[in-house]
């Protein structure tokens, strides 16, 4: 529906690039639908997964690449939604779409409540109430037994159903997983070529001209870091039924770092970067599994290097090659 | 540090200091001693942490992991080069402050500053993970124990029991501030640092020959980080995960001190090692940690320059 | 003829220094105003202090006789000031034409039709006639990034006038602007303030620019108003011509 109407608007050049995007997305999905066909149990769970985290790496890139602020909180928005699913649909018996919904709703309302203060006072404080609510949010799903199940966690939480049809199997919920992020990544791609996502890029790359320019800074800088942290309380929604037992350890402060360094090593700011990311991240790690801890080594410091080079991430390496390959063109879109 | 099982909530709320019979005063004392010590050892990290980051914008992440480190090189250079361990203090330390003074500043920071703070900033993030992944695959996953330098008798002293070590790292921690603030203050050397910690542009303008003075300041963080290191590994022996809540303390204790000098990192480190102490004492175990956190919320919303920095103007 | 911005005793002090120390003017109606004055005698912290860029130490600022000081710098664009930057300040990374829609976008419907609405914000059209107006057509489509100096001084300045402000604050309009060029800038403010009756203010070093371009000239030194008239009034001022000659 998207795509008709954007045809019809006379703006190219980025305008090019963003239907590039739709497009990847699309194909991308469609092929993801029958990749894991004799795959395994274990193949799929690792796909579903990668979703799973491009999803929180989406709201961080949002967050971090378009509206530049740094959040140290990503994993324990995705704990408090993964929570949240785990127990609305375990201890209340609600459906997984309703508790879905509610996570990223608390998600955002907790993002609003949380950069209001921070971002009244400095833009980089955010960082630091964010790591100070990251470790709260880990010592109260460790402590708070009677409700989190501490370090022991909370496990048999179903798998939803759509449209009556179980997603039991591995295959059927990597099917509705998919399902969800491709929403999801459309979502934030209308977002971002919307008249926000240009107040977005402004915040980042002059916030001083954009209010001179009449673009409330307070509003656009508090939207991204909810709508950032909505995506991470979505994220943990599709988490705790993938893996079906939830306990606080991946939601530390040092797996928001993760996070971060994913959103960097996809491509901050580019809207394909998160699945890069995530795949560098989560897929790598898994296929990597037999060389024990030296996986987060390799990849923190592949990161630093990449930073080095190109801190524009493997999306940005890309498209440097591709630039620099049909040089005599005219350059268009950064 | 005594362990307790989680109260019921409402034992945790009731005032302790008021209502309290059962921890005498002598009790109190000793925890406030116990957090004076390693407040003293926050304050060194913390004080390193600022000072590089007002020469170079460097937000260090990863400054929890160099005061966790130093120590686990230290009983490496004893366990895999057998040195005696007086010798092995002296070239874990040396090959820190090579590693992760000079080789951080030139590796790292010089090729990442150009592309702005955040970069750095998430680069420092991946060293972390790196230095700390290292320690537990290169050396050990377990706590290990650390040699202390310091007596270790607890003394009785007009019926109050206080720990030796406890005050003898206070000394040790505070001589080395002393030291650091002598050498800002009372040298020519010193007050070109801090010039250019001040503000490096007109530094410049002055003559100061900054890069170098950023690069002191690089080597002055790895060796405070170092006899953190070994000040604290005694006490909470040596982990690869030591780094975590270590790292937080820095940033709050440079935070609640005013992110800007010597005094306010030194002050933020003590005030947040006698509340993380008494918090564990007398509050809860299990959420001792959320103490210190609230107080740097409360600080940042309330007094966002700090208890001792100067608020800024802003400009355009 | 009305006034429209009243600025009275403003002053901005930073510790000792006394960037703006009691400055007082009106700006009226459908005027180019200029004001000049050698480096550092505080024409851009005044202009900052009337935009809200920094509060001012003491004084006042009055939008249409209403007081405004203080008030925070997208509030003041949205009572329709407008403003550029003494150094060059487009977003490198949108095109000519996004650059403009954004420079209008906060200024009409409400954020939701600004998410759900179309990509230009119903922008398209004036983006379009902007771009014309300022001769840009063959870079619309260009990353704003990519274009010359002048040719970015010249988007700069089309970014002020999309929301179809009454008041715009040009710092420096002129500043690395080549001859070519200037002659073309000068035509199109001139224009723009005869069509849109927008009313101006330039800080400007060029002498000649303002002298030609304004109606009115302040004249500061030293954070203070040394002279206000008319060009030829400047021009035989023999405090400025001291001023100028004794710096």
């Amino acid at each position: 529906m998207s795509s008709l109407a954007s045809a019809t608007t006379p703006s190219r050049g980025l305008m090019r690039r963003i239907d590039g995007v739709f497009l990847t997305l699309v194909l991308g999905a469609a092929i993801l639908w029958f990749v894991p066909i004799g795959m395994g149990r274990y193949g799929t769970y690792v796909l579903s997964l990668w979703m799973v985290m491009s999803i929180a790496v989406m709201g961080l890139n949002l967050t971090l690449g378009y509206a530049g602020l740094k959040s140290l909180a990503q994993a324990a928005f995705m704990g408090i939604g993964a929570y949240t699913t785990a127990l609305l649909t375990t201890k209340l018996g609600l459906n997984w779409y309703a508790s879905f919904l509610l996570s990223g709703a608390g998600c955002f309302a907790l993002g609003l409540v949380l950069g209001f203060p921070a971002l009244r006072v400095k833009a980089h404080y955010l960082a630091f109430v964010t790591l100070a609510f990251s470790t709260l949010v880990w010592l109260v799903l460790r402590n708070e037994q009677w409700l989190t199940g501490g370090v022991f966690g909370l496990s048999n939480i179903p798998r939803p159903t759509f449209f009556g049809l179980k997603t039991d199997g591995a295959l059927a919920f990597h099917r509705f997983t998919l399902v969800i992020t491709l929403i999801l990544a459309l979502a934030l791609w209308w977002m971002i070529r919307s008249p926000w996502g240009r107040a977005f890029l402004a915040l980042r790359e002059n916030p001083i001209r954009a209010a001179s320019l009449g673009v409330n800074i307070r509003t656009y800088t508090l939207l991204a870091f909810a709508i950032g942290s909505a995506y991470a309380g979505f994220a943990g929604a599709l988490y705790a039924p993938l893996v079906e037992f939830i306990d606080p350890s991946p939601f530390a402060l040092s797996a928001s770092f993760f996070l971060l360094l994913m959103v960097v090593a996809g491509g901050s700011g580019y809207q394909l970067g998160p699945f890069v990311g995530a795949l560098l991240g989560v897929v790598l790690p898994e296929w990597l599994r037999f060389t024990g801890g030296i996986y987060l080594i390799v990849f923190a410091s592949i990161v630093v290097m990449l930073l080095i080079a190109c801190p524009q991430g493997v999306i940005g390496l890309v498209e440097r090659g591709w630039l620099a390959l049909r040089r005599p063109g005219k350059g268009g879109a950064a | 540090m005594v362990t307790r099982q989680p109260e019921p909530l409402r034992a945790r709320l009731r005032l302790p200091f008021l209502v309290d019979q059962e921890k005498p005063m002598a009790e109190f004392l000793a925890y406030l001693i116990a957090g004076l010590a390693t407040g003293a050892i926050y304050a060194l990290a913390a004080i390193g942490f600022t000072l590089v980051w007002q020469t170079s914008q460097t937000i260090n992440f990863a400054q929890g992991e160099f005061v966790m480190l130093p120590a686990i090189l230290v009983l490496a250079s004893a366990q895999f080069l057998g040195l005696p361990m007086a010798m092995a203090v002296l070239v874990g330390i040396v090959a820190f402050i090579l590693l992760f003074g000079f080789g951080f500043k030139k590796v790292i920071v010089d090729p990442m500053i150009r592309h702005g703070v955040l970069p750095l900033a998430i680069a420092t993030m991946a060293l972390s993970i790196v230095m700390k992944e290292g320690a537990k695959d290169g050396f050990s996953a377990e706590a290990q124990r650390f040699p202390s330098f310091l007596p270790a008798e607890t003394i009785t002293f007009a019926g109050i029991s206080i720990s030796l070590q406890h005050v003898a790292i206070i000394v040790v921690a505070c001589l080395a501030i002393l030291g650091l603030q002598w050498f800002v203050t009372g040298t020519r050397l010193g007050r070109q640092m801090q010039a250019t910690a001040q503000n490096p542009n007109v530094a410049l303008i002055l003559g100061i020959p900054v890069a170098q003075m950023v690069m002191l300041t690089f080597l002055i963080n790895a060796g405070l980080a170092a006899l953190a290191s070994v000040l604290i590994s005694p006490i909470y022996l040596a982990k690869f995960s030591n780094g975590e809540v270590i790292g937080l303390f820095a940033f709050i204790a440079a935070i609640v001190g005013g992110f800007n000098q010597v005094r306010g990192a030194l002050a933020g480190g003590l005030i947040v090692g006698v509340i993380d102490s008494l918090a564990a004492a007398y509050i809860s175990t299990s959420y001792r940690l959320a103490v210190p956190l609230v107080l740097l919320v409360v600080i940042i919303l309330v007094k966002p320059e700090g208890l001792f920095g100067r608020p800024e103007e802003r400009r355009v | 003829m009305r006034t429209v911005l009243e600025v009275e005793g403003l002053k901005k002090h930073f510790g000792g220094i006394r960037a703006v120390d009691g400055v007082s003017f009106a700006v009226e109606e459908g005027e180019i105003l200029g004001i000049i004055g050698p480096n550092g005698c505080g024409k851009s912290t005044l202009f900052n202090c009337i935009l809200g860029q920094l509060s001012p130490t003491e004084g006042r600022v009055k939008l249409d006789g209403e007081e405004v000081t203080g008030l925070a710098p997208e509030a003041l664009n949205r009572r329709g000031v407008s403003r550029t930057f003494q150094l060059l300040q487009v977003f490198p990374e949108l095109t000519v034409r996004e650059n403009l829609i954004l420079a209008g976008q906060e200024h009409q419907g409400s954020m939701l039709a600004r998410l759900l609405g179309p990509r230009d914000a119903g922008l398209g059209a004036a983006a379009e006639r902007m771009i014309g107006f300022f001769r840009l057509q063959h870079l619309a489509d260009a990353r704003a990034g990519g274009l010359s100096y002048g040719q970015q001084k010249l988007l700069d300045a089309a970014m002020a006038f999309m929301a179809g402000p009454r008041l715009v604050l040009l710092d420096e309009p002129a500043g690395g602007v080549n001859l070519t060029m200037l002659g073309d800038l000068k035509e199109r403010l001139r224009a723009m303030n005869a069509e849109a009756g927008a009313t101006f203010v330039v800080i400007e070093h060029n002498m000649d620019f303002v002298m030609s371009l304004c109606s009115r000239v302040v004249v500061m030194a030293e954070g203070r108003v040394l002279a206000i008239g008319t060009p030829a009034e400047i021009r035989a001022n023999p405090a400025v011509i001291d001023a100028y000659l004794g710096h």
